[in-house]
């Protein structure tokens, strides 16, 4: 190893803060003061995001759901998020995005892996399931893909060793494996969920996987009634094209959880529906559930046909982290009511609505 | 609403006194409370319950309070019924009802009627709640601990309370397990073959805190 991936490995070491695990909650009966506004920071973001974001505010409003948006501009080419936004962040705790084109090359990193990491949202979250009346070829689809956020190949450590030589580093620690499991292991007991398989490909990388592995198996001893079992990620990929039902919830590492997440939300619907977010000790931000990243083609934005639902789900996933469980619950139910009759969608679901046409059909079912 | 134990018992006249005191700050207290309850919990109207006509000013303040409280929320219905009549209507067509806001009098009596025509005061749950605390109990009446005859056959009915559990349980933000309660219970309950002496059945208290437990998933 060279000296500059030592200085860079330490960098790491010391950037890493002990945190403690996030929780959701629900209330029923609240407590005084429970129902006053919550500020939450927005950022539509590039491409559809704008779209999109404005769903869930159009929503918000028409629901009187007691949260306030403080928007900001950020786009996917600036260098950095800006310090404003990220304070914003730090002061109302949670966050609604679109998504931030990651130009390809170039030297410019991606704002997504920025913010996650700043915030240390280590724990990224998504939810595939089956959509009533979305029909795909496999049924019964319920898998929560829980990706490490941090570490891993996203660690963002490459540099050119001599002309024509790139290295680049995966970084996996004790720590950050320990934390995914312990959440992995805690989200799945209190979601009453049954099993939780860990993806790797520890017969290739037998230290870093096997550390990730090793992280896993500690945890699992502590949850008895919680069944575990590992897969080789190539193996996982075949096996949730040909039969999804056998997994529950998912634990990975970071670029393993990147492609089962987008693999699992193209098998129960595709990316344009799935919920999901990112959660830290102290912050949570909440986004498209797979392909943060991906923005959309120019046409859809230009024709206003980018699919909202995805982020609308995701916002009631932000109500009920905020404690407003009732909201979450009117809007899931709206939302999955517009789906299951089938007359308003957008393209990517076989349809030829507008994003505006979807948002009003949701607004129209909302009790 | 503070009933103060400011009682003077003039013993010479036969006579005893009781005070009953209505303050701006705790009317506006709970209907504040009431009102939230009812926009978080996504309940369309709030019915304050008074006898305003004979107490005109202590009942009136806490009407002027539920009144100030309601502007802020257009989008939930308000109304006002005299306790008496309250009472009728609460045997005749309880469905016109939703949340309702009561000082601590009418409160008592109104809830124990409620729980009487929905099914007794054995399953409903309920609890108390201030700013940094809360204690969960048995909904309505709960004074009442039972005849000496229930204690010893141990007939006693759990539902009550661990629907209320169920409460606490949402209460501490684990809500997983309070569905997995509510949901075992409501079926013990639907199926009709476990049931203590006051729903009218014959079986125990063991008997149906067994049959709970079966149906957990």
């Amino acid at each position: 190893m060279s000296r500059r991936s030592l200085t860079l490995l330490k960098n790491l070491a010391r950037n890493s803060n002990a945190s403690c695990i996030q929780t959701r909650s629900v209330t029923y009966m609240p407590r005084p003061g429970d129902g006053s506004p919550r500020a939450v920071t927005l950022i539509p973001g590039d491409g559809i995001g704008p779209l999109v974001t404005n769903a869930v505010e159009q929503v918000m409003e028409a629901m009187h759901a007691p949260i306030y948006f403080e928007k900001y501009d950020v786009q996917g080419e600036m260098s950095r998020v800006p310090a404003e936004v990220m304070e914003s962040i730090r002061k109302n705790k949670v966050c609604l995005k679109g998504g931030l084109k990651t130009p390809v090359g170039g030297g410019v990193s991606s704002l997504n892996v920025q913010l996650r990491k700043e915030l240390d949202l280590f724990a990224s979250l998504v939810n595939c399931f089956n959509l009533p009346g979305l029909p795909t070829r496999h049924e019964n689809v319920d898998i929560v893909v829980i990706r490490e956020n941090t570490e891993g190949e996203y660690a963002g450590l490459e540099h050119e060793v001599v002309p024509g030589v790139v290295e680049s580093l995966k970084v996996i620690t004790k720590f950050c494996s320990e934390r995914i499991a312990k959440y992995a292991f805690e989200y799945a007991y209190l979601n009453n969920r049954k099993k939780v398989t860990a993806v790797h490909k520890a017969n290739i990388m037998k230290l870093a996987d096997g550390l990730f592995l090793e992280s896993c198996r500690e945890v699992a001893k502590k949850y008895p009634g919680i069944t575990y079992n590992e897969i080789i990620v190539d193996n996982c990929c075949m096996q949730l094209v040909a039969k999804p039902e056998q997994f529950d919830v998912m634990v990975t590492p970071n670029l393993y959880g990147n492609l089962v997440a987008n693999t699992a939300a193209g098998i129960a619907g595709g990316t344009g529906v799935m919920p999901g977010g990112n959660v830290g000790a102290d912050h949570a931000v909440f986004e498209q559930g797979a392909s943060a990243g991906n923005v959309g083609k120019d046409s859809i934005v230009r024709e206003n046909k980018a699919n909202p639902v995805a982020l609308l789900l995701s916002s009631a996933m932000m109500l009920r982290h905020l404690q407003f469980p009732s909201f979450a619950d009117r809007l899931e139910t709206a939302v999955k009511k517009v789906i299951s009759e089938g007359k308003c969608r957008t393209k990517d679901l076989g349809g030829q609505s507008t994003t505006q046409e979807v948002v009003d059909a949701v607004i129209a079912k909302l009790e | 609403m503070l009933w103060c134990d400011m009682e003077a018992s003039l013993n010479l006249l036969n006579l005893g006194l009781g005070r009953m005191v209505i303050t701006k700050f705790c009317s506006e207290r709970i209907a504040k409370y009431a009102f939230e309850y009812a926009y978080l919990n996504n309940r369309k109207k709030v019915t304050a319950v008074h006898k305003a006509n004979i107490m005109k000013l202590a009942d009136g303040l806490f009407l002027e309070s539920c009144r100030e409280v309601a502007k802020k929320y257009p989008g939930i219905t308000y109304n006002e019924i005299i306790v008496d009549n309250c009472c009728m209507q609460l045997v005749a067509k309880p469905e016109q009802f939703d949340v309702m806001v009561t000082p601590n009098l009418y409160g008592n009596l109104v809830a124990n009627t409620a729980a009487g025509i929905a099914g007794g005061t054995g399953v409903m749950p309920g609890g108390n709640v201030g700013a940094d605390h809360a204690v969960f109990e048995q909904g309505a009446s709960a004074g009442n601990v039972g005849k000496d005859s229930i204690v010893r056959k141990n007939k006693a009915n759990p539902v009550a309370l661990l629907l209320s559990s169920a409460m606490m349980l949402r209460h501490l933000q684990f809500p997983s397990f309070a569905d997995r309660l509510e949901t075992a219970v409501k079926r013990v309950i639907s199926e009709g073959k476990c049931r203590t002496k006051d729903l009218g059945g014959q079986s125990t208290t063991q008997e149906v805190v067994d049959a709970v437990i079966a149906k957990l998933e």
